[in-house]
């Protein structure tokens, strides 16, 4: 499979678009069997320091996560949208950055800019699908406004 | 103008609204409470090893500069320039020989002296200061720093008590115990809360809220209220300790104590269950200590996540939430690992605090209009404050008021302490 810009393009598309619709189990599929996905402060990325808000490196433990917001966490009520800029593609198209905002909004329509930073995804080929491997979201927005609970 | 009439009673079971929402209570708690006698967290001593290494920090809403001066000795002063008012040190953190104002340059030592200022003496002997402005009386404003085990604090006051004794032997003994050996960065979080800062102070020392809010904890077996635990309090009941120990109920307990309570008690488990196994690292089985240590820090253990976290009020309908994550020097990387992986349990994403920023902005928010009516606070009972062996209590709250009472100077006659 040959991967190309509109490949990568649509990748990031659903990757937001799912987040939004708050339709987990089709996010989890975006990800390989074996994947990590990181939320790091800037803060700690800055300073060579591990600690990220959020640290999965598996899939069992992404999947957990997805059971927990489930099941057990509560927090604001909102709906979230992804803004996602033109990614800058390096490696055959293995390795993509992007910039993304995320918008939330509250039950009575009231907006406020989340958070905003940079995807860092290194991707693989799964059969015939581009699947992530790896992300790490660098988060420029690392003082979290109220709690960060659904996905970036 | 707030006075000891404020209080419907007298053990401190009801706290009004007010308390969380007036503006010229909040400018007296920073007077009283934070440039007042207290002992406030300022960092770590592992956070600035070497001579000129820096951090830049709060005590209340005020700027703080924190360093290790060319002897090796740790200093720390207010951040703002004797001359303007300026903050002094922009950065966050940093290596610095000196700090230097960028307005007019006035320059810095390490001990927060007066070194130079730029034209001092004028040009060809015109301007400049007056040759009887005293340098050594224009330095940055010194705070008192105090270090236990690695911990650093600092106060402002001339007439604090000494450090010791402010924080009382169950304190002191718990940071030794946390902090018995050396520890390691291993980053720093924040949360913006819209909420007063004291219900956030509050959410610490209540024990109560804690399975039933964070239901992960119960869902996913962390830690639920039929362990055996309990809240230690310092003589003054300023501080408080809420403890647990791993392993000491049974599921079936735990299922006949939830049942009817509303949390789901059917007890799932995770498909990576290390994110909730604890590893006991001492001679107890502690795996939940929430020591609280009054006005604005606080040292966590959760299973083998630990952290320290700093209360930094943004006005009075704010808080950061300041948290810096810790490991020790000397964990394997397998160890480290294990405690990356149990941070995902802390913090504004913590799958067992998430919830906290979500409970103070509905309590701030619903609160607001009616100040004159008062929070419930009677969990473990009213009247005297003491030490609980059990769980379902919020008594430690009551212990913070009377502290806060006092040093606001609206400590009715006759109030517990």
């Amino acid at each position: 499979m040959k991967i190309d810009r509109a490949a990568v393009h649509d990748l990031l598309a659903e990757y937001g678009a799912l987040i939004d619709l708050a339709k987990f189990d089709e996010w989890l599929d975006l990800f390989a069997e074996e994947c990590r996905y990181q939320v790091l402060p800037r803060e700690n990325f800055d300073r060579g320091l591990p600690a990220a808000l959020v640290y999965c490196d598996s899939r069992a433990m992404l999947e957990d996560r997805i059971r927990a917001l489930r099941e057990a966490n509560k927090y604001n009520i909102h709906i979230d949208r992804h803004v996602i800029g033109l990614p800058r593609i390096f490696d055959n198209g293995l390795e993509v950055e992007a910039p993304f905002a995320v918008y939330q909004t509250d039950q009575e329509g009231a907006t406020r800019l989340f958070a905003t930073g940079l995807y860092r995804n290194r991707l693989e080929i799964s059969g015939l699908r581009l699947k992530i491997r790896d992300k790490l979201i660098l988060l420029d927005t690392f003082a979290v406004p109220s709690l960060l609970a659904t996905p970036l | 103008m707030v006075t000891a009439a404020i209080w419907p009673t007298l053990d401190y079971s009801r706290v009004p609204y007010r308390l969380y929402h007036d503006a010229e209570i909040y400018a007296r708690e920073q007077e009283r409470i934070f440039r007042g006698p207290v002992w406030s967290y300022l960092g770590l001593d592992s956070e600035i090893p070497e001579p000129g290494d820096f951090r830049a920090t709060w005590v209340g809403d005020t700027p703080v500069v924190l360093n290790r001066d060319k002897a090796g000795a740790v200093k720390a002063f207010v951040n703002r320039c004797a001359h303007r008012g300026a903050l002094v040190r922009r950065e966050i953190s940093g290596n610095a020989e000196q700090h230097i104002c960028i307005y007019h340059q006035w320059c810095y030592g390490l001990d927060g002296s007066l070194m130079a200022i730029p034209f001092r003496r004028g040009i060809r002997g015109k301007g400049g200061l007056d040759p009887s402005f005293e340098m050594r009386r224009h330095g940055l404003r010194p705070l008192t720093v105090g270090n236990i085990n690695g911990a650093l604090f600092g106060t402002l006051a001339e007439d604090a008590e000494p450090l010791e004794d402010y924080l009382g032997p169950p304190i002191l003994q718990q940071l030794s115990r946390l902090l018995d050996r050396p520890v390691r960065v291993l980053g720093y979080n924040r949360q913006r809360i819209r909420g007063n800062w004291k219900l956030y102070a509050e959410n610490t020392r209540d024990n109560y809220h804690a399975s039933l809010l964070h239901e992960f904890l119960v869902t996913f077996g962390l830690d639920r209220s039929t362990q055996t635990g309990g809240v230690k309090m310092d003589a003054r009941h300023r501080h408080n300790i809420t403890w647990a120990e791993a392993d000491s109920d049974t599921d079936e307990f735990a299922h006949e104590a939830y049942s009817g309570v509303g949390v789901r008690n059917d007890f799932l488990s995770l498909q990576e269950p290390s994110l909730v196994a604890f590893r006991r690292e001492r001679g107890d089985n502690l795996n939940l200590v929430v020591t609280s240590v009054f006005p604005s820090a606080v040292f966590v253990q959760i299973s083998n996540s630990l952290a320290v976290r700093q209360i930094r009020p943004r006005g009075v309908g704010e808080v950061e939430i300041f948290q810096t994550m810790l490991g020790y020097a000397d964990d394997p990387p397998e160890m480290t690992l294990h405690r990356l992986r149990q941070a995902n349990l802390v913090g504004p994403a913590g799958l067992v605090s998430m919830e906290d920023g979500e409970a103070i902005e509905i309590a701030h928010r619903a609160s607001q209009p009616d100040i004159d009516r008062a929070t419930v606070i009677e969990l473990g009972g009213s009247g005297v404050i003491s030490d609980r062996d059990y769980r379902v209590t919020d008594v430690p709250l009551r212990g913070f008021w009377s502290y806060y009472a006092e040093l606001l100077g609206i400590e009715p006659g006759g109030a517990v302490r």
